[in-house]
């Protein structure tokens, strides 16, 4: 009787996948446009966009909202600091396989203490964990280079295939590496939404929606969390491993706790309500941010005030609010 | 066959008596009512025995195992499983996730991460098919914050009925719906739990309703068991009729 309603429906999703695939090529010719200096936002900005995108794993659909999360960023990026000056180790790939089940420890670690506590525990317990890391890279100098921080080399691509040294050897880098830090970006849009749309994920948004009811129906709440937190630092920690070749430099301000901020601004900017939102976001706020450190030395006032009128005006963020402006004036398209 | 046993079981809220030494007995394939006026303590009762109340004393058999101080998902996979009296589903999620989620965490399918839950064939199939015996499959794609009081009671029920449990508790099914809505609740609901050949425990208020479809009825007063028969022992009782009503029931 259900039989023909139980057929899946294949159209949303290859439209989705179209839509995506078209983005992904628009964002592979855009540097062909764009200058240099753009290019390298644009990069800052996607790598932005994964670490927010991991962040809203958490926010957006276990409703966990981590004042933390630049402590994964960070750890991501001083594990490629260390791979370099204490292993020698140049080639990019590395540093993502040496440095991914760092930064998984790592979450897995904090991960298992936090999620002991939700709501304002929770956010409180992620600030102070965080901040214990950013005093460690504080105070121990000798290994961490102290506020001065570590300087990290252009690395090595695709197994040495390209090398960046010499003349033009950072225009060279710039380009390349915009390709490389894209790659990353969809496959790492590819894996959320994967995750967000398997069993695992509707459970995650369930425990959010109704813990005691997710407990009824025989979930383990607490483990849920767990995961949901290691895959989100993880994945955070790897926006932090790809920024430092770029950043060519390290600091603990990577781990402090205005970074944290800043990952639930671009996540806000976008809206965490949205599966696209931290992806709009991320680069986003990049370019605001720059741009308001560009025109006037009261940024963070403005970026201040910026997220006072968000919050106030666009709760859901720049995505929610074009979603709702789209089904208005397309009432009859139903999204997936 | 007694599937499941309570033992002295009490719980105290401050000096109110919640559940006083409750010996409790559910047999195996009954349609047991449990009945008594508000804050007799059968809420209570099922949430001890669902895991949600840690008892102060007393003890708790499901077939013949002790599961007192089990957890709640252990007591779900041993297979107690419950709706709930003030209606609480995952709003945000459509009616057919919310049934999906019961059959994915049932079948241990819950845990899958690389794989899309839309595309599970049987998931899909099997929650559709629990969908359409609650009379809710045209809602399925609508937000389950989107129903109606009467179809998120049944929806309520459906979740709790989707993990094919032996013994499922059912918290009031029918409140805060109109007397028409409550027959069509309840015929659903009895015929689905028949024909699942479920062990079902009902709390209802309403008096007509518990005599036409149990097989049995236990009445509470005050965390205590005053009454336990069939509906024809429960109306001729004297006391069940003072206590629910003040005053004689309606024959
Ligand atoms: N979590 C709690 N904390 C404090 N007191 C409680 C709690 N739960 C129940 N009680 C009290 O225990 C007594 C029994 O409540 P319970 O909800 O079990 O009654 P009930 O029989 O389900 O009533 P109703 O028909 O109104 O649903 C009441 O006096 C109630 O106020
Ligand atoms: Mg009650």
């Amino acid at each position: 009787m259900a039989a023909d309603v139980s057929r899946v429906s294949y159209r949303p999703k290859l439209l989705l996948f179209a839509a995506a695939t078209l983005v992904l090529v628009l964002l592979a010719l855009l540097p062909l446009y764009i200058g240099l200096y753009q290019t390298q936002l644009l990069t800052y900005g996607l790598i932005a966009a994964i670490a927010a995108l991991g962040f809203n794993l958490l926010l957006g659909y276990t409703g966990l909202l981590s004042f933390g999360h630049s402590a994964f960023f960070g750890i991501g990026a001083y594990s490629v600091a260390f791979l370099l000056r204490d292993a020698g180790i140049r080639s990019m790939e590395l540093y993502i396989l040496i440095g991914l089940p760092i930064v998984a420890l790592v979450s897995a670690l904090l991960g298992y203490i936090c999620v002991r506590h939700t709501r304002i525990f929770f956010g409180i317990l992620t600030l102070a964990l965080s901040q214990v890391v950013w005093t460690l890279a504080y105070k121990f100098f000798w290994l961490t280079g102290g506020s001065d921080g570590l300087r990290v080399a252009r690395p090595d691509l695709l197994a040495g295939m390209f090398t960046f040294t010499g003349g033009g050897a950072f225009q060279r880098f710039i380009s390349a590496y915009y390709y490389y830090v894209l790659a990353v970006f969809a496959i790492c849009v590819a894996v959320m939404w994967v995750i967000v749309h398997s069993p695992f994920g509707k459970a995650l948004q369930a425990i959010r929606d109704n813990e005691t009811r997710a407990a009824f129906l025989g979930l383990r709440i607490r483990r849920f969390r767990w995961v949901a937190f290691l895959i989100s630092g993880t994945m955070t920690g790897l926006a932090g491993i790809l920024w430092v070749p770029l950043n060519g430099l390290t600091t603990p301000e990577v781990l402090y706790w205005t970074f944290s901020g800043e990952i639930v601004f671009m996540t806000l900017l976008g809206g965490f309500r949205n599966f696209t939102g931290p992806i709009v976001g991320g680069p986003l706020f990049t370019y605001l941010k720059t741009y308001a450190v560009a025109t006037t030395e009261y940024w963070q006032l403005l970026l201040g005030v910026v997220l006072v009128l968000l919050v106030m005006l666009l709760p859901t963020g720049i995505v929610g609010a074009l979603s709702v402006a789209t089904a208005k004036l397309w009432p009859k398209e139903k999204s997936a | 066959m007694i599937l499941l046993q309570t033992i002295d079981l009490s719980k105290q809220f401050g000096d109110v008596h919640a559940c006083d030494r409750v010996n409790f007995t559910v047999n195996k394939g009954e349609f047991l009512s449990l009945v008594g006026s508000n804050g007799a303590g059968k809420t209570s009762l099922v949430n001890l025995i669902s895991g949600h109340l840690a008892p102060d004393s007393g003890r708790i058999l499901f077939e013949g195992t002790d599961v007192t101080f089990a957890r709640i998902h252990e007591r779900i996979r041993a297979g107690i499983a419950r709706s709930f009296q003030i209606v609480n589903l995952f709003d945000v999620l459509t009616v057919f996730d919310n049934v999906a989620l019961s059959i994915f965490s049932r079948e241990r399918k819950i845990v899958k991460i690389a794989a899309l839950a839309d595309l599970d064939r049987d998931v899909r199939r099997e929650a559709l098919d629990v969908l359409s015996q609650f009379g809710l499959a045209a809602k399925s794609a609508v937000p389950a914050g989107g129903l109606a009081q009467g179809e998120r009671k049944l929806l309520d029920v459906a979740l709790a009925y989707a993990l094919r449990p032996k013994l499922l508790f059912l918290d009031e099914p029918t409140s805060g719906v109109s007397t028409r809505e409550k027959t069509q609740i309840m015929d659903t609901v009895s015929s689905v739990v028949r024909a699942g050949a479920v062990t079902a425990v009902i709390i209802e208020h309403d008096m007509d309703v518990v005599f036409r479809y149990s097989d049995r009825i236990v009445m509470m007063h005050e965390g205590k068991f005053l009454a336990d028969g069939t509906p024809q022992e429960i109306r001729a009782n004297k006391n069940v009729a003072n206590i629910l009503l003040g005053a004689p029931l309606s024959a």
